[in-house]
């Protein structure tokens, strides 16, 4: 991944001054946890007022996986009951209301990281990894991760907050089980963030 | 009850999706603002040093919920209209449990994972291709346990019916649960990550005082009952009733029946025992004191082309019926007309086993024919077949569009 940006660009297109537009902002600090709780529940209350939805992010992941395998083997995606209620025959996987959503996140964070000038090539790890080993693991943990958010039917954006806020009981239970989860191993893994 | 708006008959599709991009946009920059791009502090959440994963999560569901429930109470949004996640217990939580094992390994939830990539984390990236991969597993895998992945399913199942207790105490259980897990949370980040948090800014009391009110007011609004929500639509669907918009002919309900562009699903709202004498093929019983109990069960995971009929021996339960499920906004319900007296008159049942009653019951609403054994749908006017009849009638059956409803996860 380069730093590179395809983002509409100033007029003025010298390589170091779109550089500083986009990477020399002065980085600002987190707001308080609280605050982003507040602001992301009133998100999260419009999503639910206005369209009846909430909010999700690895079922839109999961259709354009889905829309890629349609494009290469039609048939397999047509023989395979799961993949053929999002992709069989003439249905487009990408014709759903979560696809816009989840490139509306990436511009959102995107915007957000720029302008508070946290836009940074990095890799954030713990002091006791390597940046490969951690580029590894994040792809490991990735893999699990978008494995389970299937098979839960919801990650930690459609199940827990969207299904906790309608007070569903499959989506309370499914947020006990990642945090029960996460800290059961925790332990085990604490050289990987300490 | 206007909301939630039907977007797609109101703005058409290209305008809803970017309602839903600009919903995304505002879902990410709350993330990132929030410092969820990071993974090191979202990490830090499993070993109490920075409970901030914790504080945003439940902070964002209650203020949602007390909102929601709010314009619920208020009459503004229609609860029935809103995704409530179906609950298939094991699945999920063994998904839970996977996903827990993911998040800590690799510091992201999907969600987080596509804000860091966009910040160009670069772990961001790698945990956003892994995500892919593995999805593209389970797309693949999921046939070998197709049936215990569709197993313990029950429904659109609230805590509220779970525990039998009203919407506000929920409510306002759930505010002081999250709460009590807020203070806990501090008290950790201050013993494992040396958070003083006498520095935490003062206002967060205030915000908790005013959460833990609305909750209150939650309680003391309650929620919409189904004579309420009648009085609501009472005028334009009376209306309908009485110029017999939605009451269809025997032919046009066999003819439905053999449809395949439409799925039909039979409501018989009369007693057990009558039901058990006679009911049309494919009909499922529900007595109309029963029928509330129904509703969530046909809210969730109706396809777009699903239309009800209710059936009565007349007209008189089946038109009741046909009021609590439209006041329940159950969409494309129509009733049988006449019933099943009138649908055994159409298709001539007389014979050796059915015959017409010679001393009816008094009033309406009662069955007029006897039945020589309770055959339920064994009957041949259980099922005529289409091909037979000839009728004619009005076609009522008009599919309205049915809002874009399924779950984040469920795509």
């Amino acid at each position: 991944m380069t730093a590179q940006v395809s983002a509409p660009a100033p007029a003025q297109t010298k390589g170091s001054a779109l550089k500083a537009f986009f990477f020399h902002r002065p980085e600002r600090k987190y707001i308080n946890a609280y605050l982003g709780g507040a602001l992301l529940g009133l998100v999260l209350f419009t999503s639910f007022f206005l369209t009846g939805n909430g909010l999700g992010a690895s079922g839109g992941l999961n259709r354009i996986i889905v829309y890629f395998q349609d494009m290469v083997a039609p048939e397999h995606v047509d023989r395979v009951a799961y993949l053929l209620k999002l992709a069989g025959g003439e249905k487009n996987a990408l014709d759903d209301w979560i696809v816009p959503m989840i490139f509306g996140t990436l511009i959102g964070g995107f915007v957000a990281g720029w302008w508070f000038g946290r836009l940074k090539v990095v890799t954030n790890k713990g002091p006791q990894i390597s940046v490969r080993t951690r580029w590894a693991l994040a792809f490991v943990g990735g893999g699990i991760m978008g494995y389970g958010a299937r098979m839960a039917r919801g990650c930690t954006s459609g199940q827990a907050l969207s299904g906790g806020a309608v007070l569903s009981v499959g989506s309370w239970a499914f947020m006990f089980a990642v945090f029960a989860g996460a800290y059961a191993l925790a332990y085990f893994v604490r050289k990987l963030w300490n | 009850m206007p909301f939630p708006l039907p977007l797609e008959a109101l703005v058409g599709k290209p305008l809803m999706y970017l309602i839903f991009g600009l919903i995304g946009f505002g879902f990410g920059f709350v993330l990132e603002i929030s410092g969820f791009g990071n993974s090191k502090k979202l990490a830090a959440q499993f070993y109490f040093k920075d409970m901030t994963v914790l504080k945003v999560m439940f902070t964002a569901i209650i203020v949602a919920m007390v909102l929601i429930f709010t314009m619920v109470g208020l009459g503004v949004l229609d609860f029935n209209q809103v995704w409530v996640n179906p609950t298939y217990l094991w699945p999920g939580i063994v998904g839970g449990l996977i996903m827990g094992v993911g998040f800590v390994i690799g510091g992201f939830c999907p969600g987080t994972s596509l804000v860091a990539a966009s910040t160009f984390k670069v772990d961001g990236v790698f945990f956003v291709l892994g995500g892919l991969f593995g999805i593209f597993l389970f797309g693949e895998t999921e046939q070998y346990f197709d049936t215990w992945w569709n197993s313990s399913y029950y429904g659109r199942l609230t805590i509220m019916d779970w525990l039998g207790l009203s919407t506000g105490v929920v409510v306002v259980a759930v505010v002081l649960m999250a709460l009590f897990m807020f203070w806990a949370g501090e008290k950790l980040e201050h013993r494992f990550g040396g958070v003083d948090q006498k520095r935490a800014p003062k206002w967060r009391y205030a915000g908790a005082g005013v959460l833990l009110a609305a909750a209150v007011g939650v309680l003391l609004i309650g929620q919409p009952t189904t004579e309420s929500k009648w009085q609501r639509v009472a005028t334009v669907k009376d209306a309908a009733l009485v110029n017999r918009e939605v009451q269809i002919h025997p032919g046009e309900l066999l003819a439905s029946l053999g449809d395949d562009a439409l799925r039909v699903v039979v409501l018989d709202v009369r007693p057990e025992s009558e039901y058990n004498l006679f009911h049309i093929q494919g009909a499922q019983n529900a007595p109309l004191d029963q029928l509330p109990s129904f509703i969530p069960e046909l809210h969730a995971k109706q396809a777009a082309n699903t239309v009800f009929v209710t059936v009565g021996n007349d007209e008189e339960a089946a038109t009741n019926a046909w009021k609590l499920l439209t006041a329940e906004s159950v969409p494309n319900v129509y009733i049988l007309e006449g019933g099943i007296n009138n649908w055994l008159a159409t298709f001539e049942a007389e014979g050796s086993e059915i015959q017409a009653t010679p001393t009816p019951m008094p009033g309406n609403d009662t069955l007029k024919y006897v039945f020589a054994s309770a055959l339920g749908d064994r009957y041949a006017a259980a099922a005529p077949s289409p091909h037979e009849w000839e009728l004619e009638y009005t076609p009522k059956i008009k599919l309205q569009i049915q809002r874009d409803k399924s779950g984040g996860g469920c795509g």
